[in-house]
């Protein structure tokens, strides 16, 4: 009995709150794209909203269950549920129901399960349970391999459903081992090859480039404080790229401003190998041999891209990057959304008054494309509360891992910080065209109940753990 | 507790962080700063009503109406506009199924759930009546007013076509159709299809939640009015293609009329044929499965589409290689004894000179000639002299596809030296071997329009127009099918002779083939043909061109197993001669043969 008044005292109800304030709003969404004239109960269990309503309370009662387990229960049983995981995930193979060409889904008297939703809980007990070991250092390679294993393990079993987005989210576990010690250069090498992909395929070389260059020239400034070098070095690229584009006009090749302006990198980087003689600023030269390399690098993606790749090969790359521009064909999901949230301006259009989302322009808008009914019927202003609720529960959950003492809980906490924020990035990103369609859901807030269990339980068990944080070294 | 990483967190932080403002920024984006999305959303609520155009009119040469619309009434449905209704009273109204209902729901989804897809085809005007009335039940659906064909006559079905709902293919192949649109499949209708579709118009109107209109967008400001279709002007002259319908009757085979000084198709008869109005409307589907498993096969078009020897109605051109190569002199005679080596002959009595061969239609003469060709000393093999023979039929017309604005014409058949080769070896073959071509037989095919046009070029004494069935599209003519006319390469005095011969066909004295069919003030040119057959009686063939001087018709009759070509094709040409050049017929005797005559009864017997 005392237990559990220590576990009431000790919740963390801040975090409790967020989960239910957005789990509410992401229901009352669900109840907008569901809804005419003809069905206004909510509880109409013929509808999404009303079944949603249902995997709700359910999900009550799964925290309830998880909050009641022991927190010993956990760790010790991290790798046989690790285990049980990975099966469901073999057994997901043979026995799946195939939907959308790819067999991800367990059918259970009328119930859907995704096993790939609850994997995720697992592997985060796993590698929790195995970076907590002895003699476990990240910076060592039979570690990082080890831990890389145990994350991989379940994406390979995903991929072969095959279900693509569900696998992608595997990917947030980079941060836990970053801020575990994997290398900061790997880490943040990696993050830059991957988003300088995104931008060399989506945006113009023009525009990246430029976006490149000011960020380098910002980070000199700031890095070195020597502001007359930094504008000296802007003047150079602006001046060398002129001169490159003037010449060019004069001889006639038409190279375009893009390539001048790498020119003007090419030249800066020069300078700079100058300036750091003369002021041994090594951070700077690094910084804009970074910057020089990223352009090149941009080049080289967008040569491979269209010179290299067969134009098939090109448009599934453009598909699953879903920048087609073909607004009836392959790039219909996106432009469709991106018309809903658009059109609801800065307040929008009110509860249930959304005309895109009501007329179903926006295919699977209550699970995957769910943040175009609050783009479109809440407008900026709610867009942006969502957003910053996310971000407070985002934050909250990093404090509350960070408070752990036991390395357990907090690699178990960063896990779920990780994944719930790639979930939030990639969802929100997708539907207002800053990241391919990939479809996975919005935490507590998509259709669903698969998705929704599998983040409360893995929120509440975080949740447990902190509570006893104090009373317990695990 | 020893964490030496702890500074780490800040980055991880700052990532959340500016993830979350990338992500607002770009939502102020596209909400409130770029009004383009709002714009988009307002075309997503309109709804944009096809309006069909008429499709172009169809006349014959003299004015006459051939081709015309009738009005018709298509259901269409907006898939994603659709809810919980009254099915059941909806499938009551249109007579269809539940599952009929579900698997067109099906379909229209299939192809896009916001794009109109039609639902059901051509209502009766009565349901068309009931629906107007109850239609605002029915989300999603609505009426789309279109035209349907229908025809003055029921004849020249080959040559205008039919139209059909377009394809799949078709559809993704060009963007102007939709599903549910209708275009040309067959003759003139496919051939000016871009003429005679017209542009299509748009309405939009403002749509509201339930799907009902609420008012014209922005007072009919981008609405766009459909343009008619092109009216088009043939070359057919109606009366006398229904006239030669007629005489085809109960027959198999065709018969084609050209304008020697222009190379318009007068007429273009196939028979069997069927009413053109059997392929519009609802039974449309029904008529054409019944049509195509017919097994007289009247889809077929044997005007351009069968092949036949051309038997001895290929003399003439025989006769004029043999001049143009300069082997034969018009008046150097050969003799028949009776008949030459193994190719047998009426016995001529005389040796003939090339009219009178002409006139009599002897082998023997034709088999000496021909050999002299082939074996001609000036080219240095009989490969090369037969392929000499070849070029000279092709710029006369045979072998290759004649017109322009028929799709399905096929080519005929004039056989390769490399053809022989195959079959008897490389020099293996000799005039001999292939002395059937000589007069029309063995391998060589052609189509009764090369026929035909091969009298034109005769008549017109050494060229031709390529011939086609347009003469003008919205009183504008084709440029590019009234084509430069083309030359066979024949000197024109060696035409003369020919034409003396196909004079004394029909009007010559004893042993002329077709002086039967004589008309009082006409002089006709022509030859007569019998095709050997091996799977049943003779072909009929009959070719000829009048008058003599200023030529007004060329025309070639083929009627398949009717025996000698002077008996029953002759006779069918002098009808349709006289019937175009005065118009009238002078010999009724002469017409009740031919009507009465029928070689499908013979074959209903056989089956």
């Amino acid at each position: 009995m005392k237990r559990s008044i220590n576990i009431v005292s000790n919740l963390d109800w801040f975090s409790v709150a967020l989960w239910l304030t957005i789990s509410v709003i992401g229901w009352i969404n669900i109840y907008a794209t569901g809804y005419d004239d003809r069905h206004t109960g909510i509880m109409d269990y013929s509808q999404q909203y009303g079944k949603q309503l249902i995997w709700l309370l359910a999900s009550v009662v799964v925290a309830a269950v998880v909050i009641l387990t022991d927190s010993r229960f956990y760790h010790l049983f991290s790798y046989a549920i690790y285990g049980g995981a990975l099966f469901s995930l073999v057994l997901v193979l043979i026995f799946g129901k195939e939907v959308n060409s790819s067999q991800s889904w367990f059918e259970i008297g009328g119930i859907s399960l995704q096993p790939a939703e609850f994997a995720k809980v697992a592997t985060a007990l796993a590698l929790a349970r195995y970076i907590d070991g002895r003699n476990i250092n990240l910076t060592s390679t039979a570690s990082l391999l080890k831990s890389l294993a145990i994350v991989l393990l379940p994406v390979a079993l995903i991929l072969l459903q095959p279900d693509l987005g569900s696998a992608v989210v595997y990917a947030a576990f980079v941060f836990v081992l970053y801020r575990e010690g994997l290398n900061p250069f790997i880490f943040l090498s990696g993050i830059v090859v991957v988003v300088l992909f995104f931008v060399a395929v989506i945006f113009e070389e023009l525009y990246s480039t430029m976006v490149i260059m000011a960020v380098a020239m910002v980070g000199v400034a700031l890095m070195s404080r020597r502001y007359m070098m930094t504008l000296t070095l802007a003047v150079a690229i602006a001046g060398v790229a002129a001169a490159t584009l003037l010449l060019d006009r004069a001889a006639g090749f038409n190279i375009g401003a893009d390539r001048a302006l790498m020119a003007g990198a090419v030249a800066a980087t020069l300078l700079m190998v100058w300036y750091n003689f003369r002021f041994r600023i090594r951070r700077c030269m690094v910084l804009l041999l970074f910057m020089t390399a990223s352009i090149f690098y941009i080049y080289t993606v967008d040569y491979v891209f269209h010179e290299v790749l067969r134009p098939h090969q090109r448009e599934r790359i453009n598909i699953v990057l879903g920048v087609e521009s073909d607004p009836l064909g392959a790039g219909y999901n996106l432009h469709q959304s991106m018309i809903s949230i658009g059109s609801g301006g800065l307040t929008g259009k009110g509860f249930l008054q959304g005309t895109q989302t009501k007329f179903r322009f926006v295919p699977e808008q209550s699970t995957d494309f769910i943040f175009c009914t609050v783009g479109e019927e809440w407008g900026f202003l709610g867009s942006a509360a969502v957003i910053v609720l996310y971000l407070v529960l985002l934050m909250r959950i990093q404090y509350v891992a960070e408070r752990q003492r036991s390395v357990f809980s907090r690699v178990y906490g960063y896990s779920l910080f990780s994944v719930l924020f790639l979930h939030f990035f990639i969802n929100i990103g997708m539907t207002v065209g800053l990241v391919p369609v990939i479809g996975i859901p919005l935490p507590f807030f998509s259709y669903g109940g698969s998705a929704l269990w599998a983040f409360t339980a893995m929120l509440f068990i975080l949740l447990r753990l902190d509570s006893e944080r104090r009373s317990r070294l695990l | 507790m020893n964490d030496r990483y702890l500074n780490r967190r800040h980055l991880i932080s700052a990532m959340a962080v500016v993830a979350a403002l990338v992500l607002l920024g770009r939502l102020f984006h596209i909400q409130v700063v770029d009004d383009s999305y709002s714009r988009f959303a307002e075309r997503n609520v309109v709804r944009y009503v096809t309006r069909y155009p008429a499709r172009g009119m169809i006349y014959d040469r003299n004015g006459e109406l051939m081709v015309y619309n009738q009005p018709a009434y298509d259901l269409m449905v907006i898939p994603a506009q659709t809810t919980e209704m009254d099915t059941a009273g909806l499938c009551d109204m249109l007579g269809i199924t539940r599952e009929s209902f579900i698997s067109r729901m099906e379909a229209a989804s299939s192809y896009s759930r916001l794009v109109p897809s039609l639902f059901v085809r051509q209502l009766s005007s009565e349901t068309y009546a009931m629906l107007q009335e109850t239609l605002f039940r029915f989300p999603g659906f609505f009426v789309q007013s279109r035209s349907l064909r229908d025809y003055s006559l029921p004849v020249a079905a080959h040559l205008v076509g039919y139209i059909g709902e377009v394809d799949r293919r078709t559809i993704e192949a060009d963007e102007y159709y939709r599903p549910g649109d209708y275009y040309g499949i067959s003759g003139i209708e496919r051939s000016y299809e871009e003429a005679l579709r017209g542009t299509k118009g748009v309405s939009v109107y403002m749509v509201d939640v339930h799907g009902r209109r609420s008012g014209s967008f922005r007072d009919g400001a981008i609405d766009s009015d459909p343009v008619p279709g092109k009216d088009i002007v043939t070359t057919i002259d109606l009366e006398l293609q229904a006239y030669g319908e007629l005489l085809m009757q109960n027959k198999r085979g065709s018969i084609v009329a050209i304008e020697p000084a222009t190379g318009e198709i007068l007429a273009m008869v196939t028979a069997p044929s069927y009413d053109p109005s059997l392929l519009v409307g609802r039974a449309r589907s029904e008529n054409f499965r019944s049509l195509q498993s017919d097994t007289l096969n009247p889809l077929f078009n044997r005007a351009i589409m069968a092949a036949y020897p051309p038997g001895s109605a290929f003399k003439p051109f025989v006769g004029l290689i043999a001049m143009h190569e300069g082997v034969i002199t018009p008046d150097m005679r050969f003799e028949c004894a009776p008949g030459y080596r193994f190719v047998g002959c009426h016995s001529h009595h005389l040796p003939q000179d090339l009219p009178g061969a002409i006139m009599s239609s002897c082998n023997a003469y034709f088999c000496q000639i021909f050999r002299r060709i082939i074996e001609n000393s000036s080219f240095g093999s009989v490969s090369e002299a037969y392929s000499g023979w070849n070029q000279r039929l092709h710029s006369m017309g045979f072998g290759s596809r004649l017109t322009a604005d028929l799709m399905n014409e096929l080519p005929g058949f004039i056989p390769e030296p490399a053809y022989y080769d195959r079959f008897y070896g490389e020099g293996g073959w000799r005039a001999l071997t292939i002395i059937s071509l000589g007069i029309g037989q063995g391998e060589i095919m052609t189509t009764p329009l090369q026929l035909a046009n091969g009298m034109a070029s005769i008549a017109n004494r050494g060229y031709y127009y390529r011939p086609h069935l347009v003469r003008a599209i919205d009183g504008e003519q084709p440029g590019e099918l009234i084509a430069a006319r083309v030359e066979t390469g024949i000197d024109s005095l060696d035409y003369t002779h020919v034409i003396e011969g196909l004079s004394r066909v029909v009007h010559g004295g004893e042993g002329a083939t077709a002086r039967h069919i004589a008309l009082p003030e006409i002089e006709i040119c022509g030859k007569t043909g019998t095709v050997q057959n091996p799977h049943g009686e003779n072909h009929s063939v009959f070719v000829a061109f009048a008058p003599r001087e200023n030529p007004q018709i060329a025309i070639a009759v083929v009627i398949e197993n009717a025996g000698f070509g002077s008996t029953y094709a002759a006779p069918a040409a002098s009808l349709m001669i006289e019937r175009y050049l005065t118009g009238t017929v002078t010999n009724r005797w002469r017409e009740e043969h031919i009507l009465n005559f029928s070689t499908l009864a013979a074959d209903e017997e056989e089956y």
